[in-house]
């Protein structure tokens, strides 16, 4: 994985490409606004859920794509931050709002911690820890002597926050809203932080770590905060997820969690900023139209069983690893590239 | 006194499956240095493969040896297919390959045979062997097949020709490639016996837990602390890594932690073992040149 930048993370100012964009999903829920289609709400929680996942993915590309550390354990950083979340609105009575950055401190904080231990382990070693972490998440979540905050094996119930009168949305439509500027403020932050010294040193670390230590770039450092504020950007996500769906249970941060996030990451793109959101994008709809996609595949190849998704997963991880393994977006970007005759093509 | 015997036996007897886990897992990383996460789900999918042919109507021992032989054409089905084009790629699409296969065959378990729990017939009986209600024929059968699977691999190891070539593969490619061994399929065998080994722990396992297609997920973090707290190059190391974590395991959950934080305790020796002894109690240091 060598010497990969991200043109869009490391270029001067936003293009055009990105405010168009962000403005398109800003302008979405307006289209309620001329639709009685009942399920519209339904529309804006899944996009509440794609933004979040983006945020997720986002946070293990950081990781993954750009600091060259593997985590299959994003789902406890996930898990910390609903629960964060849940505990501080249920026990605290903190505003919704506020539980965001306190997630984020306490994520940074726990994965700051695993990045103590991360730091001697490489490549198979690290994955091999991390999967086990997500492994082990579900059960300690589910401990006794914690049940009273955890709500233990039924999870936690949440209200779902009200919008401010004056803004005549629907629920969904506002935390629609809240989800993309959360989204829109992590996505620039990382960019901002990829553009700088920092975002290099973490690249050069990715590429070899010991030429980068022979530059001076703190290594141990510069990796245990790259896991620190990846798990802190994971675990806003999460606390958002936890306020939109209103309810937060051990068994939804399972292993399966953590390799969805693995999906998104690597169907987007590894080490693309744009990718993340594809890969959010990605695996809400999958997940959403299994039930399709599995009816189609049984007429189609004329199957006797349902296809569970996590069939295609499997499947399409393995495909995109020969054929795409930049991903949908690092496809695009290398294809954009040549097109362009860019130098960076022929790197 | 009787408590802490029949912990300690059935903590052999689950410290026996996590063996054969373990050096399952042992045998691809001495070959490739990969750890493969699918090693679980594989063994799992081998135990359904039997369960089917027994509910057919095929004698229990004779399901078993076909399991075995299906499961080791697959796992060189896989390395052959699926590896192979892969042998140069960076860890980090290995490992998205590992938990896709993962993946993929927890879903294809689950798609053919349903999610639901399924009996598994135990080729032992169920009795005491003592009359005392410490060992059953069950635990001694379990412990007794790995360590007769154990010796039939020593022996290979040891003795054969493949063997060794497997062995001149793992330590130096380059010079067995120009003595003759054809060392891609040497990587391919491995993955062929991994995949015959998890298949036996999967069907000595499904008798005790039910059979579903998440039946190996925690005994396959057992297995990836055995094999690390054995060293994870070393197959007798796996081995009695296996049983000292199964020990552990039993004796830490019934008088300090409880059950419900068996996951976590694995974790734990997971983390404190590549923390404090990366080589494991068996493992040699690996001095890397740069």
């Amino acid at each position: 994985m060598a010497a990969i930048t991200d043109s869009w993370a490391t270029r001067g100012r936003p293009g055009w490409i990105v405010i168009l964009f962000w403005g398109l999903l800003a302008a979405l829920p307006l289209a309620g606004l001329f639709t009685n289609d009942p399920s519209f709400d339904y529309y804006m929680f899944m996009g509440q859920a794609m933004l979040i996942n983006a945020i997720a993915i986002l946070g293990l590309n950081l990781l993954i794509g750009f600091n060259g550390q593997i985590s299959l354990g994003h789902s406890a950083f996930f898990a910390v931050g609903a629960y964060t979340a849940a505990i501080l609105m249920n026990f605290a009575g903190f505003p919704y709002w506020t539980t965001l950055p306190i997630a984020a401190v306490i994520c940074f904080g726990a994965g700051f911690l695993f990045g103590f231990p991360a730091l001697k382990l490489e490549g198979h070693y690290l994955a091999l820890a991390t999967f086990t972490l997500a492994i082990a998440v579900p059960q300690l979540l589910k401990y006794k002597l914690i049940a009273p905050w955890t709500g233990g094996v039924g999870g936690l119930i949440l209200d779902k926050p009200d919008p401010p009168e004056v803004l005549k949305l629907s629920p969904d439509q506002y935390l629609y809203y809240l989800c993309l500027v959360v989204a829109m403020l992590a996505f620039w932050i990382v960019r901002n932080m990829l553009r700088g010294r920092s975002g290099r040193a973490m690249m050069a670390i990715r590429d070899h770590a010991m030429a980068a230590a022979t530059m001076g770039i703190n290594t141990a450092r510069y990796k245990t905060v790259t896991f620190g504020i990846s798990a802190g950007i994971t675990g806003v996500a999460g606390a958002l997820s936890g306020i939109t769906v209103a309810y937060v249970a051990p068994d939804s941060f399972t292993l399966q969690l953590a390799v969805s996030f693995l999906v998104g990451l690597v169907v987007g793109g590894i080490a693309s900023l744009p990718g993340c959101i594809v890969g959010g994008a990605f695996i809400v709809l999958i997940q959403n139209s299994s039930q399709s996609i599995s009816d189609w595949m049984k007429v189609t190849f004329s199957l006797r069983y349902d296809v569970p998704a996590w069939a295609i997963y499997g499947v399409l991880l393995i495909l995109l690893m020969y054929f795409m393994p930049r991903g949908i977006m690092g496809g695009i970007e290398t294809l954009w590239l040549r097109v362009t005759n860019r130098k960076e093509a022929s790197s | 006194m009787e408590f802490f015997i029949q912990q300690l036996v059935a903590g052999l007897t689950s410290g026996a499956i996590y063996a054969c886990v373990a050096l399952g897992l042992v045998m691809i990383f001495v070959s490739t240095d990969h750890i493969n996460f699918a090693q679980g789900e594989m063994a799992m999918f081998a135990t359904y493969l039997a369960w089917a042919m027994i509910d057919a109507g095929v004698p229990f021992w004779l399901a078993f040896i076909l399991t075995i032989v299906i499961a080791f054409a697959g796992g060189l089905f896989i390395q052959r297919v699926i590896l192979k084009p892969l042998e140069a790629a960076p860890v980090l699409s290995l490992v998205v390959c590992f938990i896709a296969l993962l993946s993929f065959f927890n879903a294809l378990a689950g798609m053919i045979w349903s999610f639901t729990i399924k009996q598994f017939p135990s080729p032992f009986p169920p009795r005491d062997v003592f009359g005392n209600g410490l060992v059953s024929i069950q635990q001694i059968g379990v412990v007794a097949v790995t360590l007769i699977m154990l010796g039939i691999l020593t022996v290979f190891f040891r003795y054969t020709t493949l063997g060794l070539a497997m062995r001149a593969a793992a330590q130096n490619p380059a010079s067995a490639r120009l003595m003759g061994v054809r060392v891609s399929w040497m990587l391919a065998l491995g993955w062929g016996l991994a995949a015959a080994i998890g298949a036996v722990a999967g069907m000595l396992v499904a008798p005790i837990v039910f059979l579903d297609p998440n039946m190996m997920t925690g005994i396959l973090v057992y297995g990836f602390a055995s094999a690390l707290v054995g060293g994870i190059g070393n197959p007798m190391g796996a081995v009695a890594g296996g049983f000292i974590v199964g020990v552990l395991e039993n004796l830490v959950g019934s008088y300090v932690i409880g059950n419900e934080l068996k996951l976590t305790f694995a974790l734990a020796v997971v983390v404190g073992v590549l923390l404090l002894k990366p080589a494991g109690i068996f493992g040699r240091v690996i001095v890397r040149r740069v």
